[in-house]
Protein backbone atom coordinates (compact mmCIF):
# COMPACT_ATOMS: atom_id res chain seq x y z
CA UNK A 1 0.00 0.00 0.00
CA UNK A 2 1.40 3.45 -0.93
CA UNK A 3 1.24 6.01 2.17
CA UNK A 4 -0.24 9.44 1.34
CA UNK A 5 1.35 10.87 4.89
CA UNK A 6 4.57 9.43 6.15
CA UNK A 7 5.57 11.48 9.48
CA UNK A 8 8.72 9.81 11.08
CA UNK A 9 10.37 10.50 14.42
CA UNK A 10 9.19 14.43 14.35
CA UNK A 11 10.10 15.97 17.25
CA UNK A 12 8.72 19.67 18.28
CA UNK A 13 9.77 22.08 21.21
CA UNK A 14 8.24 25.43 21.91
CA UNK A 15 10.48 27.45 23.57
CA UNK A 16 12.05 25.17 25.90
CA UNK A 17 9.13 22.72 25.91
CA UNK A 18 9.24 19.51 23.87
CA UNK A 19 5.44 19.23 22.49
CA UNK A 20 5.88 16.27 19.86
CA UNK A 21 8.85 13.50 21.17
CA UNK A 22 9.39 11.56 18.21
CA UNK A 23 5.90 10.96 16.50
CA UNK A 24 5.55 8.36 13.59
CA UNK A 25 2.61 7.69 11.66
CA UNK A 26 1.33 6.71 8.58
CA UNK A 27 -2.09 7.61 6.67
CA UNK A 28 -2.36 5.05 3.98
CA UNK A 29 -4.15 6.14 0.17
CA UNK A 30 -7.83 6.63 1.10
CA UNK A 31 -7.66 5.47 4.56
CA UNK A 32 -9.29 7.66 7.59
CA UNK A 33 -6.79 7.39 10.48
CA UNK A 34 -7.78 9.00 13.86
CA UNK A 35 -5.29 10.67 15.97
CA UNK A 36 -6.20 10.41 19.29
CA UNK A 37 -5.06 12.48 22.86
CA UNK A 38 -6.44 14.19 25.34
CA UNK A 39 -5.29 18.40 25.52
CA UNK A 40 -1.91 18.63 25.77
CA UNK A 41 -1.20 15.59 24.08
CA UNK A 42 -0.01 17.17 20.83
CA UNK A 43 -2.34 16.27 18.71
CA UNK A 44 -3.16 19.72 16.72
CA UNK A 45 0.40 20.21 16.56
CA UNK A 46 0.79 17.50 13.84
CA UNK A 47 -1.25 19.29 11.72
CA UNK A 48 0.07 22.27 12.43
CA UNK A 49 3.36 21.23 11.53
CA UNK A 50 2.00 19.52 7.74
CA UNK A 51 0.55 23.24 7.06
CA UNK A 52 3.41 25.20 8.69
CA UNK A 53 1.35 27.15 10.89
CA UNK A 54 3.22 26.29 14.33
CA UNK A 55 3.24 29.12 17.13
CA UNK A 56 6.00 31.42 16.43
CA UNK A 57 8.76 30.29 19.03
CA UNK A 58 8.30 26.43 17.95
CA UNK A 59 11.06 24.73 16.35
CA UNK A 60 11.06 21.15 14.55
CA UNK A 61 13.95 19.95 16.53
CA UNK A 62 14.05 16.34 13.89
CA UNK A 63 12.06 13.94 11.61
CA UNK A 64 10.94 13.79 8.23
CA UNK A 65 7.22 14.69 7.12
CA UNK A 66 6.79 12.86 3.68
CA UNK A 67 3.37 13.97 2.01
CA UNK A 68 2.96 11.73 -1.94
CA UNK A 69 6.84 10.31 -1.23
CA UNK A 70 8.40 14.17 -1.21
CA UNK A 71 9.52 15.37 1.84
CA UNK A 72 7.42 18.77 3.02
CA UNK A 73 9.59 19.85 5.54
CA UNK A 74 12.37 20.14 3.33
CA UNK A 75 10.36 21.73 0.16
CA UNK A 76 10.84 25.53 -0.19
CA UNK A 77 7.85 27.82 1.27
CA UNK A 78 6.07 28.03 -2.37
CA UNK A 79 5.80 24.77 -3.15
CA UNK A 80 4.38 23.72 -0.24
CA UNK A 81 1.81 26.37 -0.25
CA UNK A 82 0.79 25.53 -4.12
CA UNK A 83 -0.02 22.11 -2.23
CA UNK A 84 -1.79 23.41 0.83
CA UNK A 85 -5.88 23.70 0.26
CA UNK A 86 -5.26 21.97 -3.13
CA UNK A 87 -3.48 18.30 -2.36
CA UNK A 88 -3.62 18.99 1.49
CA UNK A 89 -7.09 20.11 2.88
CA UNK A 90 -8.37 21.10 6.55
CA UNK A 91 -11.58 20.75 8.10
CA UNK A 92 -10.86 22.87 10.96
CA UNK A 93 -12.55 23.09 14.46
CA UNK A 94 -14.33 25.89 14.88
CA UNK A 95 -16.41 27.17 11.51
CA UNK A 96 -17.38 30.47 12.62
CA UNK A 97 -13.42 31.88 13.11
CA UNK A 98 -12.63 30.15 9.58
CA UNK A 99 -14.60 31.31 7.82
CA UNK A 100 -14.25 35.38 7.02
CA UNK A 101 -17.12 37.01 8.68
CA UNK A 102 -17.31 40.00 6.09
CA UNK A 103 -17.49 37.84 3.28
CA UNK A 104 -20.29 36.15 1.76
CA UNK A 105 -20.00 32.10 1.39
CA UNK A 106 -20.04 32.54 -2.23
CA UNK A 107 -17.19 34.82 -2.62
CA UNK A 108 -15.33 32.74 -0.03
CA UNK A 109 -15.62 29.89 -1.98
CA UNK A 110 -15.12 31.03 -5.51
CA UNK A 111 -12.08 32.35 -4.17
CA UNK A 112 -11.04 28.91 -3.68
CA UNK A 113 -11.47 27.71 -6.93
CA UNK A 114 -10.35 30.31 -9.05
CA UNK A 115 -7.05 30.22 -6.92
CA UNK A 116 -6.30 26.13 -7.25
CA UNK A 117 -7.95 25.23 -10.35
CA UNK A 118 -7.62 28.05 -12.21
CA UNK A 119 -11.97 28.28 -12.91
CA UNK A 120 -13.41 31.41 -14.70
CA UNK A 121 -15.84 33.44 -12.19
CA UNK A 122 -19.21 32.09 -13.70
CA UNK A 123 -17.60 28.12 -13.66
CA UNK A 124 -16.12 28.21 -10.35
CA UNK A 125 -19.58 29.52 -9.01
CA UNK A 126 -21.52 26.95 -10.69
CA UNK A 127 -18.78 24.40 -8.90
CA UNK A 128 -19.67 26.08 -5.60
CA UNK A 129 -23.41 25.00 -5.84
CA UNK A 130 -22.63 21.99 -6.95
CA UNK A 131 -20.22 21.35 -3.83
CA UNK A 132 -22.87 22.62 -1.35
CA UNK A 133 -25.31 20.10 -2.54
CA UNK A 134 -23.10 17.59 -2.19
CA UNK A 135 -23.10 18.35 1.37
CA UNK A 136 -26.89 18.37 1.50
CA UNK A 137 -27.08 21.85 1.52
CA UNK A 138 -30.57 22.75 0.40
CA UNK A 139 -30.74 26.08 -1.65
CA UNK A 140 -27.24 26.36 -2.35
CA UNK A 141 -27.66 29.61 -4.76
CA UNK A 142 -29.30 30.89 -1.83
CA UNK A 143 -26.79 30.19 0.85
CA UNK A 144 -23.67 31.35 -1.43
CA UNK A 145 -25.57 34.73 -1.13
CA UNK A 146 -24.95 34.63 2.21
CA UNK A 147 -22.86 35.64 5.36
CA UNK A 148 -21.33 33.09 8.00
CA UNK A 149 -22.81 34.23 10.67
CA UNK A 150 -26.26 34.23 9.16
CA UNK A 151 -25.69 30.28 9.20
CA UNK A 152 -26.17 27.55 12.00
CA UNK A 153 -23.26 25.73 13.32
CA UNK A 154 -23.55 22.95 11.58
CA UNK A 155 -24.58 24.12 8.15
CA UNK A 156 -21.27 26.60 8.19
CA UNK A 157 -19.35 23.09 9.29
CA UNK A 158 -20.76 21.79 6.06
CA UNK A 159 -19.19 24.79 4.01
CA UNK A 160 -16.22 24.19 5.08
CA UNK A 161 -16.36 20.36 4.64
CA UNK A 162 -17.50 21.43 0.52
CA UNK A 163 -14.45 23.75 0.65
CA UNK A 164 -11.85 21.17 1.60
CA UNK A 165 -13.00 18.81 -0.56
CA UNK A 166 -13.22 21.40 -3.11
CA UNK A 167 -10.06 20.40 -5.12
CA UNK A 168 -10.06 16.77 -4.73
CA UNK A 169 -7.23 16.40 -2.31
CA UNK A 170 -4.93 13.44 -1.53
CA UNK A 171 -5.21 14.67 2.03
CA UNK A 172 -7.79 16.08 4.42
CA UNK A 173 -6.99 16.86 7.70
CA UNK A 174 -9.82 17.30 10.24
CA UNK A 175 -9.33 18.88 13.50
CA UNK A 176 -11.41 18.14 15.75
CA UNK A 177 -14.95 19.44 13.45
CA UNK A 178 -17.73 17.97 14.80
CA UNK A 179 -16.40 18.60 18.63
CA UNK A 180 -19.21 21.96 19.26
CA UNK A 181 -22.17 20.24 17.62
CA UNK A 182 -24.72 18.63 18.97
CA UNK A 183 -24.95 15.08 18.73
CA UNK A 184 -27.77 14.32 15.87
CA UNK A 185 -25.78 16.96 13.78
CA UNK A 186 -22.77 15.16 14.58
CA UNK A 187 -23.70 12.29 13.21
CA UNK A 188 -24.83 13.66 9.83
CA UNK A 189 -21.67 15.67 9.61
CA UNK A 190 -19.94 12.88 10.61
CA UNK A 191 -21.96 10.79 7.52
CA UNK A 192 -21.29 13.67 4.93
CA UNK A 193 -17.38 13.47 5.59
CA UNK A 194 -17.64 9.86 5.31
CA UNK A 195 -19.89 10.37 1.80
CA UNK A 196 -17.41 13.12 0.38
CA UNK A 197 -13.94 11.05 0.83
CA UNK A 198 -15.78 7.91 -0.67
CA UNK A 199 -16.56 10.40 -3.99
CA UNK A 200 -13.81 12.06 -3.75
CA UNK A 201 -11.46 9.69 -2.88
CA UNK A 202 -9.36 11.20 -0.58
CA UNK A 203 -7.50 10.06 2.60
CA UNK A 204 -8.21 11.50 6.60
CA UNK A 205 -6.34 12.37 9.24
CA UNK A 206 -8.98 12.78 11.89
CA UNK A 207 -7.91 14.68 14.79
CA UNK A 208 -10.54 14.28 17.76
CA UNK A 209 -10.27 13.53 21.52
CA UNK A 210 -13.70 11.58 21.54
CA UNK A 211 -13.29 7.83 21.07
CA UNK A 212 -17.27 7.38 20.22
CA UNK A 213 -16.19 9.54 16.83
CA UNK A 214 -12.94 7.34 16.18
CA UNK A 215 -14.48 4.44 16.54
CA UNK A 216 -17.37 5.19 13.68
CA UNK A 217 -15.86 6.89 10.87
CA UNK A 218 -11.84 5.83 11.42
CA UNK A 219 -10.26 2.08 10.13
CA UNK A 220 -7.11 3.05 12.12
CA UNK A 221 -6.30 5.41 14.87
CA UNK A 222 -3.33 6.37 16.87
CA UNK A 223 -3.07 6.82 20.60
CA UNK A 224 -1.07 10.07 21.43
CA UNK A 225 0.15 11.67 24.83
CA UNK A 226 2.49 13.88 25.86
CA UNK A 227 3.81 14.17 22.08
CA UNK A 228 4.27 9.98 21.96
CA UNK A 229 2.79 7.75 20.10
CA UNK A 230 1.49 5.16 22.63
CA UNK A 231 -0.36 3.21 20.45
CA UNK A 232 -0.83 2.37 16.80
CA UNK A 233 -3.37 0.33 15.23
CA UNK A 234 -6.61 -1.16 12.96
CA UNK A 235 -9.33 0.20 15.34
CA UNK A 236 -11.13 -2.74 15.09
CA UNK A 237 -8.34 -4.30 17.46
CA UNK A 238 -6.97 -1.15 19.57
CA UNK A 239 -10.77 -0.60 20.97
CA UNK A 240 -11.53 -4.07 21.69
CA UNK A 241 -7.89 -5.11 22.76
CA UNK A 242 -6.26 -1.92 23.76
CA UNK A 243 -2.30 -3.17 24.08
CA UNK A 244 -1.37 0.07 26.25
CA UNK A 245 -2.73 0.96 29.64
CA UNK A 246 -3.50 4.30 29.16
CA UNK A 247 -6.00 3.46 25.92
CA UNK A 248 -7.36 0.84 28.27
CA UNK A 249 -7.79 3.35 31.29
CA UNK A 250 -9.10 6.16 28.78
CA UNK A 251 -11.84 3.38 27.40
CA UNK A 252 -12.74 2.83 30.94
CA UNK A 253 -13.35 6.26 31.56
CA UNK A 254 -15.48 7.23 28.71
CA UNK A 255 -18.96 7.32 29.70
CA UNK A 256 -21.27 5.19 28.01
CA UNK A 257 -24.95 5.85 27.29
CA UNK A 258 -25.33 2.09 26.80
CA UNK A 259 -24.02 0.90 30.19
CA UNK A 260 -25.23 1.40 33.86
CA UNK A 261 -23.34 3.91 36.10
CA UNK A 262 -20.74 1.93 38.20
CA UNK A 263 -18.84 0.46 34.47
CA UNK A 264 -17.17 3.78 34.86
CA UNK A 265 -13.50 4.20 36.12
CA UNK A 266 -11.85 7.44 36.62
CA UNK A 267 -8.12 7.28 35.01
CA UNK A 268 -5.80 6.70 37.86
CA UNK A 269 -3.41 9.69 38.60
CA UNK A 270 -0.75 7.50 39.29
CA UNK A 271 -0.98 6.38 35.24
CA UNK A 272 -0.68 10.14 34.13
CA UNK A 273 2.41 10.59 36.36
CA UNK A 274 4.09 7.80 35.33
CA UNK A 275 3.64 8.79 31.72
CA UNK A 276 4.76 12.30 31.90
CA UNK A 277 7.91 11.18 33.96
CA UNK A 278 8.56 8.52 31.07
CA UNK A 279 8.04 11.29 28.41
CA UNK A 280 10.61 13.56 31.20
CA UNK A 281 13.35 10.79 30.68
CA UNK A 282 12.98 11.01 27.61
CA UNK A 283 13.91 14.35 27.31
CA UNK A 284 16.65 14.11 29.42
CA UNK A 285 18.31 11.09 27.00
CA UNK A 286 17.61 13.10 23.66
CA UNK A 287 18.96 16.11 25.45
CA UNK A 288 22.15 14.72 26.41
CA UNK A 289 22.71 12.27 23.50
CA UNK A 290 25.69 13.94 21.20
CA UNK A 291 24.85 15.47 18.39
CA UNK B 1 -41.72 17.90 55.15
CA UNK B 2 -42.90 16.06 51.38
CA UNK B 3 -40.80 13.87 49.91
CA UNK B 4 -40.66 16.30 46.68
CA UNK B 5 -38.16 19.45 46.94
CA UNK B 6 -38.67 21.11 44.27
CA UNK B 7 -41.82 21.25 41.64
CA UNK B 8 -42.89 22.73 38.62
CA UNK B 9 -46.16 23.82 37.62
CA UNK B 10 -46.62 24.56 33.90
CA UNK B 11 -43.84 26.51 34.34
CA UNK B 12 -43.27 28.93 31.37
CA UNK B 13 -40.79 31.78 30.13
CA UNK B 14 -40.91 33.80 27.39
CA UNK B 15 -39.36 37.22 26.26
CA UNK B 16 -40.47 39.72 23.69
CA UNK B 17 -39.48 38.83 19.80
CA UNK B 18 -38.26 41.55 17.45
CA UNK B 19 -41.25 42.59 16.18
CA UNK B 20 -41.60 43.66 12.49
CA UNK B 21 -42.63 46.80 13.32
CA UNK B 22 -41.39 49.42 15.82
CA UNK B 23 -44.89 50.29 16.28
CA UNK B 24 -45.78 46.89 16.37
CA UNK B 25 -47.16 44.78 19.36
CA UNK B 26 -43.82 42.70 20.84
CA UNK B 27 -44.41 39.45 19.97
CA UNK B 28 -43.34 37.04 22.92
CA UNK B 29 -41.67 34.32 21.95
CA UNK B 30 -41.58 30.97 24.31
CA UNK B 31 -38.38 29.66 25.62
CA UNK B 32 -39.77 27.25 28.33
CA UNK B 33 -43.37 25.95 27.51
CA UNK B 34 -45.42 24.06 30.48
CA UNK B 35 -42.95 22.16 31.98
CA UNK B 36 -44.14 20.23 35.12
CA UNK B 37 -41.12 18.69 36.99
CA UNK B 38 -40.95 16.81 40.35
CA UNK B 39 -37.42 16.65 41.71
CA UNK B 40 -37.61 13.97 44.72
CA UNK B 41 -35.51 14.82 48.36
CA UNK B 42 -31.61 13.98 47.64
CA UNK B 43 -32.40 12.79 43.80
CA UNK B 44 -30.32 13.90 40.75
CA UNK B 45 -32.24 14.87 37.80
CA UNK B 46 -30.89 14.94 34.58
CA UNK B 47 -32.07 18.18 32.08
CA UNK B 48 -30.92 16.75 28.45
CA UNK B 49 -31.36 18.45 25.14
CA UNK B 50 -29.25 20.40 22.33
CA UNK B 51 -28.55 23.27 21.19
CA UNK B 52 -31.58 25.67 22.01
CA UNK B 53 -33.47 23.36 23.89
CA UNK B 54 -34.00 25.64 26.55
CA UNK B 55 -32.01 23.83 29.26
CA UNK B 56 -30.36 26.47 30.23
CA UNK B 57 -32.95 28.64 30.61
CA UNK B 58 -34.99 26.21 32.66
CA UNK B 59 -32.04 25.66 34.87
CA UNK B 60 -32.19 29.56 35.16
CA UNK B 61 -35.62 29.43 36.20
CA UNK B 62 -35.26 27.01 38.65
CA UNK B 63 -32.34 29.32 40.73
CA UNK B 64 -34.46 32.03 39.90
CA UNK B 65 -31.95 33.78 38.05
CA UNK B 66 -34.84 34.58 36.03
CA UNK B 67 -38.46 35.16 36.56
CA UNK B 68 -40.95 32.57 34.76
CA UNK B 69 -43.76 34.33 32.92
CA UNK B 70 -46.32 31.63 33.66
CA UNK B 71 -46.38 28.49 35.95
CA UNK B 72 -44.83 28.20 39.05
CA UNK B 73 -42.00 26.82 40.96
CA UNK B 74 -42.16 25.40 44.75
CA UNK B 75 -39.19 25.05 46.45
CA UNK B 76 -39.33 23.01 49.58
CA UNK B 77 -43.58 24.01 49.56
CA UNK B 78 -42.56 27.94 49.21
CA UNK B 79 -43.96 29.27 45.70
CA UNK B 80 -40.73 31.12 45.00
CA UNK B 81 -42.09 32.12 40.94
CA UNK B 82 -42.49 35.56 41.95
CA UNK B 83 -41.01 36.16 45.33
CA UNK B 84 -38.96 39.57 45.63
CA UNK B 85 -34.91 39.48 45.94
CA UNK B 86 -35.41 40.29 49.29
CA UNK B 87 -37.57 37.83 50.17
CA UNK B 88 -35.58 34.70 48.05
CA UNK B 89 -32.63 35.99 50.30
CA UNK B 90 -32.86 33.65 53.03
CA UNK B 91 -33.68 31.30 50.05
CA UNK B 92 -30.53 31.79 47.78
CA UNK B 93 -28.67 30.26 50.84
CA UNK B 94 -29.44 27.15 50.11
CA UNK B 95 -29.35 26.70 46.28
CA UNK B 96 -26.61 27.37 44.64
CA UNK B 97 -25.56 27.23 40.79
CA UNK B 98 -22.72 25.41 39.19
CA UNK B 99 -21.81 27.30 35.61
CA UNK B 100 -20.36 25.58 32.73
CA UNK B 101 -16.95 27.65 32.79
CA UNK B 102 -15.02 28.22 36.06
CA UNK B 103 -12.29 30.36 33.80
CA UNK B 104 -15.17 32.91 33.53
CA UNK B 105 -17.52 32.67 36.61
CA UNK B 106 -14.46 32.27 39.11
CA UNK B 107 -12.93 36.11 39.68
CA UNK B 108 -9.50 35.80 37.71
CA UNK B 109 -8.04 38.78 40.50
CA UNK B 110 -9.37 37.16 43.69
CA UNK B 111 -7.21 33.79 45.15
CA UNK B 112 -9.68 30.76 46.17
CA UNK B 113 -9.93 31.76 49.80
CA UNK B 114 -12.19 34.61 49.00
CA UNK B 115 -13.93 33.69 46.16
CA UNK B 116 -14.75 30.49 48.18
CA UNK B 117 -15.84 31.95 51.14
CA UNK B 118 -17.39 35.62 49.92
CA UNK B 119 -20.76 33.70 49.97
CA UNK B 120 -20.09 33.07 54.04
CA UNK B 121 -19.19 36.94 54.15
CA UNK B 122 -22.36 38.05 52.41
CA UNK B 123 -24.30 35.73 54.95
CA UNK B 124 -22.47 36.63 57.93
CA UNK B 125 -21.26 33.75 58.47
CA UNK B 126 -17.66 34.34 58.67
CA UNK B 127 -15.55 34.77 62.12
CA UNK B 128 -12.46 36.84 61.15
CA UNK B 129 -9.45 36.15 58.93
CA UNK B 130 -8.21 33.07 60.65
CA UNK B 131 -12.02 31.55 59.86
CA UNK B 132 -12.26 32.31 55.91
CA UNK B 133 -8.86 30.65 55.57
CA UNK B 134 -9.93 27.39 57.36
CA UNK B 135 -13.75 27.48 55.96
CA UNK B 136 -11.66 27.81 52.31
CA UNK B 137 -9.18 25.27 53.48
CA UNK B 138 -12.16 22.88 54.48
CA UNK B 139 -14.02 23.42 50.83
CA UNK B 140 -10.71 22.79 49.01
CA UNK B 141 -10.60 19.81 50.83
CA UNK B 142 -14.36 18.49 50.45
CA UNK B 143 -13.96 18.61 46.43
CA UNK B 144 -10.77 16.55 46.68
CA UNK B 145 -8.48 19.62 46.29
CA UNK B 146 -4.94 20.71 48.75
CA UNK B 147 -5.89 23.04 50.73
CA UNK B 148 -2.57 24.54 50.33
CA UNK B 149 -4.28 25.85 46.98
CA UNK B 150 -6.20 28.93 49.17
CA UNK B 151 -3.49 31.47 47.93
CA UNK B 152 -3.94 30.51 44.84
CA UNK B 153 -5.66 32.30 41.45
CA UNK B 154 -7.96 30.37 38.84
CA UNK B 155 -5.18 30.77 36.39
CA UNK B 156 -2.92 28.75 38.65
CA UNK B 157 -5.32 25.74 38.04
CA UNK B 158 -6.13 23.23 35.86
CA UNK B 159 -9.18 22.83 33.67
CA UNK B 160 -10.15 19.85 36.10
CA UNK B 161 -9.10 21.96 39.13
CA UNK B 162 -10.87 25.01 38.39
CA UNK B 163 -14.15 23.05 38.05
CA UNK B 164 -13.70 21.70 41.49
CA UNK B 165 -13.24 24.97 42.85
CA UNK B 166 -16.77 25.61 41.24
CA UNK B 167 -17.92 22.80 42.95
CA UNK B 168 -16.40 24.23 46.02
CA UNK B 169 -17.76 27.64 45.99
CA UNK B 170 -21.28 26.65 44.77
CA UNK B 171 -21.14 23.86 48.64
CA UNK B 172 -19.85 26.59 51.24
CA UNK B 173 -23.12 27.93 52.37
CA UNK B 174 -24.38 23.93 52.47
CA UNK B 175 -27.02 24.49 50.26
CA UNK B 176 -29.61 21.24 49.54
CA UNK B 177 -30.53 22.14 46.09
CA UNK B 178 -27.74 22.76 43.11
CA UNK B 179 -28.50 23.27 39.70
CA UNK B 180 -25.25 22.18 37.64
CA UNK B 181 -25.22 23.34 34.15
CA UNK B 182 -22.66 21.22 31.96
CA UNK B 183 -20.17 21.34 34.41
CA UNK B 184 -18.05 18.54 32.71
CA UNK B 185 -18.21 19.19 28.91
CA UNK B 186 -15.33 21.16 28.55
CA UNK B 187 -13.39 18.56 30.54
CA UNK B 188 -11.15 15.66 29.37
CA UNK B 189 -12.35 12.28 29.30
CA UNK B 190 -9.83 11.63 32.15
CA UNK B 191 -10.33 14.57 33.84
CA UNK B 192 -15.00 14.15 33.28
CA UNK B 193 -14.61 11.16 35.14
CA UNK B 194 -12.90 12.13 38.35
CA UNK B 195 -15.55 15.00 38.38
CA UNK B 196 -18.11 12.71 37.82
CA UNK B 197 -17.32 10.49 40.94
CA UNK B 198 -16.74 13.11 43.04
CA UNK B 199 -20.29 14.30 42.37
CA UNK B 200 -21.75 11.43 43.26
CA UNK B 201 -19.40 10.87 46.26
CA UNK B 202 -20.54 14.54 47.24
CA UNK B 203 -24.24 14.12 46.53
CA UNK B 204 -24.27 10.60 48.95
CA UNK B 205 -22.09 12.63 51.73
CA UNK B 206 -23.70 15.81 51.32
CA UNK B 207 -27.36 14.27 50.92
CA UNK B 208 -28.20 16.91 48.29
CA UNK B 209 -30.78 17.53 45.30
CA UNK B 210 -29.25 18.00 41.73
CA UNK B 211 -29.75 19.07 38.30
CA UNK B 212 -27.76 18.25 36.14
CA UNK B 213 -28.23 19.84 32.40
CA UNK B 214 -26.06 18.45 29.85
CA UNK B 215 -26.30 17.57 26.23
CA UNK B 216 -24.56 14.14 26.39
CA UNK B 217 -26.63 11.07 27.66
CA UNK B 218 -23.57 9.21 28.09
CA UNK B 219 -22.49 11.41 31.14
CA UNK B 220 -26.26 11.73 31.95
CA UNK B 221 -26.51 8.15 32.50
CA UNK B 222 -23.45 7.90 34.82
CA UNK B 223 -24.96 10.42 37.30
CA UNK B 224 -28.82 10.84 37.13
CA UNK B 225 -31.52 8.72 38.75
CA UNK B 226 -34.02 10.69 36.57
CA UNK B 227 -34.01 12.26 33.02
CA UNK B 228 -36.08 14.70 31.49
CA UNK B 229 -35.59 15.16 27.98
CA UNK B 230 -36.01 18.58 26.06
CA UNK B 231 -36.81 19.73 22.99
CA UNK B 232 -37.70 23.21 22.14
CA UNK B 233 -38.86 24.17 25.25
CA UNK B 234 -41.20 21.03 26.26
CA UNK B 235 -40.15 17.85 28.11
CA UNK B 236 -40.79 14.81 25.36
CA UNK B 237 -39.95 12.48 28.30
CA UNK B 238 -39.19 11.86 31.54
CA UNK B 239 -38.50 9.26 33.46
CA UNK B 240 -36.17 6.83 35.54
CA UNK B 241 -32.40 6.86 33.59
CA UNK B 242 -32.85 2.84 33.25
CA UNK B 243 -36.05 2.64 31.54
CA UNK B 244 -35.43 5.84 29.04
CA UNK B 245 -31.87 4.24 27.87
CA UNK B 246 -33.59 0.60 27.70
CA UNK B 247 -37.22 1.84 26.50
CA UNK B 248 -37.11 5.06 25.47
CA UNK B 249 -40.77 6.28 23.93
CA UNK B 250 -40.48 9.37 22.38
CA UNK B 251 -39.29 9.04 18.87
CA UNK B 252 -36.43 11.90 19.38
CA UNK B 253 -35.36 10.54 22.75
CA UNK B 254 -34.49 7.07 20.64
CA UNK B 255 -32.82 9.53 17.90
CA UNK B 256 -31.14 11.22 20.46
CA UNK B 257 -29.84 7.65 21.52
CA UNK B 258 -29.16 6.61 17.96
CA UNK B 259 -27.14 9.46 17.09
CA UNK B 260 -24.56 8.88 19.99
CA UNK B 261 -21.52 7.23 18.54
CA UNK B 262 -20.61 4.80 21.52
CA UNK B 263 -17.25 3.77 21.34
CA UNK B 264 -17.19 0.42 19.50
CA UNK B 265 -16.49 -0.55 15.70
CA UNK B 266 -20.17 -0.19 14.24
CA UNK B 267 -19.95 -0.88 10.48
CA UNK B 268 -23.40 0.68 8.67
CA UNK B 269 -23.46 3.57 11.82
CA UNK B 270 -22.85 6.10 8.55
CA UNK B 271 -24.05 4.44 5.96
CA UNK B 272 -27.90 6.20 6.63
CA UNK B 273 -27.96 8.58 3.85
CA UNK B 274 -27.63 12.60 5.53
CA UNK B 275 -31.28 14.04 5.34
CA UNK B 276 -31.17 17.54 4.37
CA UNK B 277 -33.17 18.76 7.38
CA UNK B 278 -33.50 17.11 10.73
CA UNK B 279 -35.17 14.02 10.48
CA UNK B 280 -38.56 13.84 12.26
CA UNK B 281 -38.40 9.81 13.07
CA UNK B 282 -35.85 7.82 12.96
CA UNK B 283 -35.86 4.98 15.76
CA UNK B 284 -32.51 2.43 15.56
CA UNK B 285 -31.70 2.66 18.73
CA UNK B 286 -31.32 -0.69 20.52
Amino acid sequence: MSAVLEIDNLHVAIGAANVLRGVSLRVEAGEVRGLVGESGAGKSMVGRTIFGLLPAKAAIRAGQVQFEGRDLLAMPDKERRGLLGRRIALIPQDPMTSLNPVRRIGAQMVALLQLHLGLSKRAALDRAADLLAEVAVRDPARVLQLYPHELSGGMRQRVLIAMAFACDPALVIADEPTTALDVTVQRQVLQLVERMRQRHGAAILFVTHDLGVVAKICRSMTVLHAGRVLEDGPTADVLVKPHHAYTRALLAATPRADRPADALKPVPPALIESLWAEARRLDQLTATRPA
Amino acid sequence: MSDILLRTGQLGFAYPARSTSPFGKPVMRDVIKSVDLAVPRGAVLGLVGESGSGKTTLGRLLVRLLEPTSGGIQFDGTEISHLSEAALRPLRARIQMIFQDPQSSLNPRLPLAVTLTRQLEVYGRLKGRRDRRDRAAALLDLVGLPTAFVDRYPHELSGGQRQRAGIARALALQPDFIVADEIVSGLDVSTQAHILMLLKELRAKLGLTVVFISHDLSVIRVLCDEVAILRGGEVVEHGPVGRIFSHPQHAYTRQLLAAIPLPDVEPGWLDDPPSRQQPQQQGSAA
